[in-house]
C-alpha cells in the first residue's frame, strides 16, 4: 500500500503531444463548466442529506403531537404551537409522569466518564510502551487487537453475558464500564501511539541523560507534549461509550432505573404510548452532548483518527 | 555467514559500553511489559477469553436458563453446527448479509469519494461543510435510526408526505416493513427489495463520512504538480480525476473497503434498530441475537457466530489474494 507504486500512471497519460491541446478545447471547456456547477450541486446535496434529518429532529421535538398529525408536511413550527413541554415530559422521572431520561442521562454520563478515565489510565502506558519500549511481542500486539475485531461483537457478548451473570455484574453499570473500557482501549492505544511517536526521541533521551527514569520521562515530558492528543482520545472514547447500544441492551434491559439514554430511547420507541414528539426530544437530549463535543473539537478529533492516512 | 562471524568477534574491544547499553535496553523492555500488562489483562479477560469460550460454547449444548451452572467441561457435540447449517434461515441470512455488505461498502466509498472531491478546493464555509458531513457518523445510532424511522413513517413521515404531494406517489411506501415492492418502469413490473435497499441507503448515509474523512486527509497530502502538468497538457477534469487523482486514492480506497467490509458484515445496531430484522433484512448478527434471546439457545448462537467469523476470514483472504495479484501486475 505504498504511494510510490501508484504515482507512476499519471506521467504516462498526462503527456499527450502539444498540438492536440487545441483540438480538446471545447470538450475541455464544457466539462470544466459541468464540473464547476456539478461540484456545488454535490456540496449542497450532501449538506441537505446530512443536516435535514437533524433539523427534522429538532423541529418535531418542539411541537405538540397533535400538530404533527394534523399537518405532517409542515417544515417549520408555528410560534403559537411552539412548546418545550416535550422536554419536560421526557426528562422528568416516571414517578412524576415523565419518561425518566434525566436518570438515563446521569447513567450514560457516569458510564462514559468512567470508561474514559479507565481507558486512558490503561491505554497511555500501553501506547507509550508500544511507541518506545522494545518489549517482547511488541510487534504482534497490534495484530492481535486487530484480529479480535474480525469477530462480531455479539460473539464476545455471549460469554460476557454468561460470565457477568455469574459474577453479578450484569444488570450493573460497573459491568458496562468494564466492557466499554476493554472495547475502547485498543482504539485509544492506536490513537495515542501515533502521538507518542511524533515526540522527538532526542528530547526524551535528553531527559534520560539528565537523570530522569523512564517513568519520569513519560510523566514529565511525553505526557505534557501529548496532552492535546490525550484530550482528543478521551473525547473519542467518550463518544463511543455514550453512543453504545448492544451491550447496554444485553446487560441492562430489565433494569429500567439503570438504562442509558440510548437504551431508553430504543426501548420506549418500540411502544405506542409515548408520543413521537416526546421521543424526538429524547433524541435531542441524546444527540446534543455529542454534537457539542464534536463541533468544539472537530479538528482535534479528525486529525487523530486519520493520522496514518496521509502516508497512503 | 562470514559477516556474522566477524561481527561476533568485534565487541570484546569495548565491552564496558556494550554491557551498559544492554542493561538499559533490558530495563526498558521489562518496563515495557509492565506498562503493557494492564492492557493485556483487560483485552485478554474481556475480548480474547470470551472469544475462545464462545468457540467452546458452540460445541456444547447450552440453553440460556442453564448458564447459571455452566462449566467448561460439558460434553462436546456438533449438534449446534448441524442445526444452524441445516436451517434455511441461516442460508437466507447469509445471502442477505452478503448483499447488504456489498451494497453498503460500494455505496459508502462512492459517496465518500464524491463528497471528498466536491469539497477539495477551498471555498468560504468549507470548515462548516466538512463538519456537517461528519454528523451522521458521530451522532448516536439510536437517535439517527429513530429519526429515519420517523421520516420514513408511512402515515406522517416527511418522506412519504413529500413523495405523495410533490412526486406523485399513489400511496405511501412502507420503506422499512415491505420486503418486496414492485416498481413500475415503462410498463414493466420490477420487484425491488424495499427494506433491504432502505437499510443499505441508511448505511451509505451513516458511514460515507468515515470514507470522506480518510479520503480528505489523503487528498490534502497529495502534490498538485501532476495535475497541473496534465492541465497544461490539455487533460480534461474527468481525465485528470480518472488517471491522476483516483490511482493515488486507490490504496486508501482498498483499506476503506477492507475495514468497512469487516464492520458491515458484523453490523448489528443499525438493522436491529431500523427493522428488527424483519422484511427481508435478517442479517446474520440479528439472527444470532434472535438465537440468543428469543430461542434462548446459546450454543446455536455461538455456532453461527463462529461460522460467520470463518466466512469473513475466508472473504478477507480472497481479498488479500486479489490485492497481491493486482500488485504484481501493476
Amino acid at each position: 500500500m505504498s504511494a510510490e507504486t501508484v504515482i507512476t500512471p499519471p506521467s504516462q497519460v498526462a503527456a499527450p503531444p502539444e498540438p492536440r491541446r487545441m483540438a480538446h478545447g471545447t470538450r475541455h471547456r464544457v466539462q470544466s463548466r459541468v464540473f464547476r456547477i456539478g461540484r456545488w450541486v454535490v456540496i449542497i446535496g450532501f449538506l441537505i442529506a446530512t443536516l435535514v434529518p437533524f433539523y427534522y429532529m429538532l423541529l418535531l421535538s418542539v411541537k405538540p403531537i397533535e400538530s404533527l398529525l394534523q399537518n405532517p408536511a409542515a417544515l417549520w413550527v408555528k410560534p403559537s404551537e411552539f412548546t418545550l413541554q416535550t422536554y419536560v415530559n421526557v426528562l422528568s422521572s416516571t414517578a412524576s409522569g415523565g419518561q425518566g431520561f434525566g436518570r438515563f442521562l446521569v447513567n450514560s454520563g457516569m458510564v462514559a466518564l468512567a470508561s474514559v478515565a479507565l481507558a486512558l489510565l490503561i491505554g497511555i502506558p500501553g501506547a507509550y510502551a508500544i511507541a518506545r519500549l522494545p518489549f517482547i511481542g511488541r510487534r504482534y500486539v497490534s495484530g492481535v487487537f486487530l484480529a479480535a475485531y474480525l469477530f462480531p461483537a455479539i460473539l464476545m457478548a455471549i460469554p460476557l453475558f454468561v460470565g457477568f451473570t455469574r459474577l453479578g455484574l450484569r444488570g450493573n453499570l460497573v459491568g458496562l464500564i468494564i466492557v466499554y473500557t476493554a472495547q475502547t482501549v485498543p482504539v485509544a492505544i492506536y490513537m495515542l501511539r501515533n502521538y507518542f511517536e511524533t515526540v522527538p526521541e532526542a528530547i526524551e533521551e535528553a531527559g534520560l541523560v539528565d537523570g530522569l527514569s523512564r517513568m519520569g520521562v513519560l510523566r514529565q515530558i511525553s505526557l505534557k507534549l501529548a496532552l492535546p492528543s490525550i484530550m482528543s482520545t478521551g473525547l473519542f472514547v467518550f463518544m463511543i461509550a455514550w453512543n453504545e447500544f448492544l451491550f447496554a441492551l444485553l446487560f441492562l434491559v430489565d433494569r429500567r432505573e439503570r438504562w442509558t439514554v440510548s437504551l431508553g430511547l430504543s426501548q420506549l420507541s418500540g411502544s405506542v404510548e409515548v408520543p413521537t414528539t416526546v421521543l424526538m426530544a429524547g433524541s435531542v437530549v441524546l444527540t446534543l452532548p455529542i454534537i457539542i463535543i464534536f463541533f468544539a473539537t472537530e479538528r482535534l478529533l479528525t486529525g487523530g483518527l486519520t493520522a496514518g492516512a496521509e502516508k497512503g | 555467514m562470514s559477516a556474522t562471524v566477524t561481527e561476533t568477534e568485534q565487541p570484546p574491544t569495548r565491552t564496558g559500553t556494550t554491557r551498559k547499553r544492554v542493561t538499559l535496553t533490558q530495563r526498558d523492555a521489562r518496563l515495557g511489559l509492565w506498562l503493557m500488562s494492564p492492557t493485556l489483562i483487560v483485552v485478554l479477560a474481556i475480548v480474547i477469553f470470551p472469544l475462545l469460550w464462545s468457540i467452546l460454547l458452540s460445541f456444547q449444548r447450552m440453553r440460556l436458563i442453564q448458564i447459571g451452572r455452566a462449566d467448561f467441561f460439558e460434553p462436546l457435540t456438533l449438534a449446534n453446527y448441524q442445526r444452524v447449517l441445516g436451517s434455511s434461515t441461516f442460508w437466507n441470512s447469509l445471502l442477505t448479509t452478503f448483499i447488504y455488505t456489498f451494497g453498503s461498502v460500494v455505496l459508502v466509498i462512492f459517496l465518500g469519494v464524491l463528497a471528498a472531491m466536491a469539497v477539495r478546493q477551498p471555498f468560504r464555509g468549507r470548515t462548516f461543510v466538512r463538519a456537517a458531513y461528519l454528523l451522521p457518523y458521530v451522532a448516536p445510532v439510536v437517535a439517527v435510526t429513530y429519526i429515519w424511522r420517523t421520516m420514513l413513517n408511512p402515515e406522517f413521515g416527511i418522506v412519504n408526505i413529500i413523495g405523495q404531494n410533490l412526486l406523485g406517489w399513489d400511496e405511501p411506501i412502507p420503506f422499512l416493513s415491505q420486503a418486496v415492492g414492485h416498481w413500475n418502469l415503462f410498463g414493466l413490473e420490477i420487484p425491488v427489495p424495499t427494506a433491504l435497499l432502505t437499510v443499505i441507503v441508511f448505511e451509505g448515509w451513516r458511514y460515507f463520512p468515515f470514507a470522506f474523512l480518510f479520503l480528505m486527509a489523503r487528498l490534502a497530502a497529495m502534490s498538485d504538480e501532476p495535475e497541473e502538468a496534465a492541465l497544461v497538457d490539455g487533460a480534461t477534469p474527468w481525465q485528470s480525476f480518472r488517471f491522476i487523482v483516483l490511482p493515488q486514492l486507490m490504496p486508501i480506497i482498498g483499506l476503506l473497503a477492507v475495514l468497512r467490509t469487516i464492520w458491515t458484515f458484523n453490523e448489528f445496531d443499525d438493522i436491529f434498530l431500523l427493522t428488527g430484522g424483519a422484511a427481508g433484512t435478517n442479517v446474520a448478527s440479528v439472527q444470532i441475537y434472535n438465537y440468543l434471546t428469543v430461542q434462548r439457545n446459546v450454543g446455536a448462537a455461538a455456532a453461527q457466530s463462529v461460522i460467520m467469523a470463518l466466512v469473513l476470514i475466508i472473504m478477507l483472504g480472497f481479498y488479500l489474494l486479489i490485492l497481491r495479484r493486482r500488485g504484481e501486475r501493476v
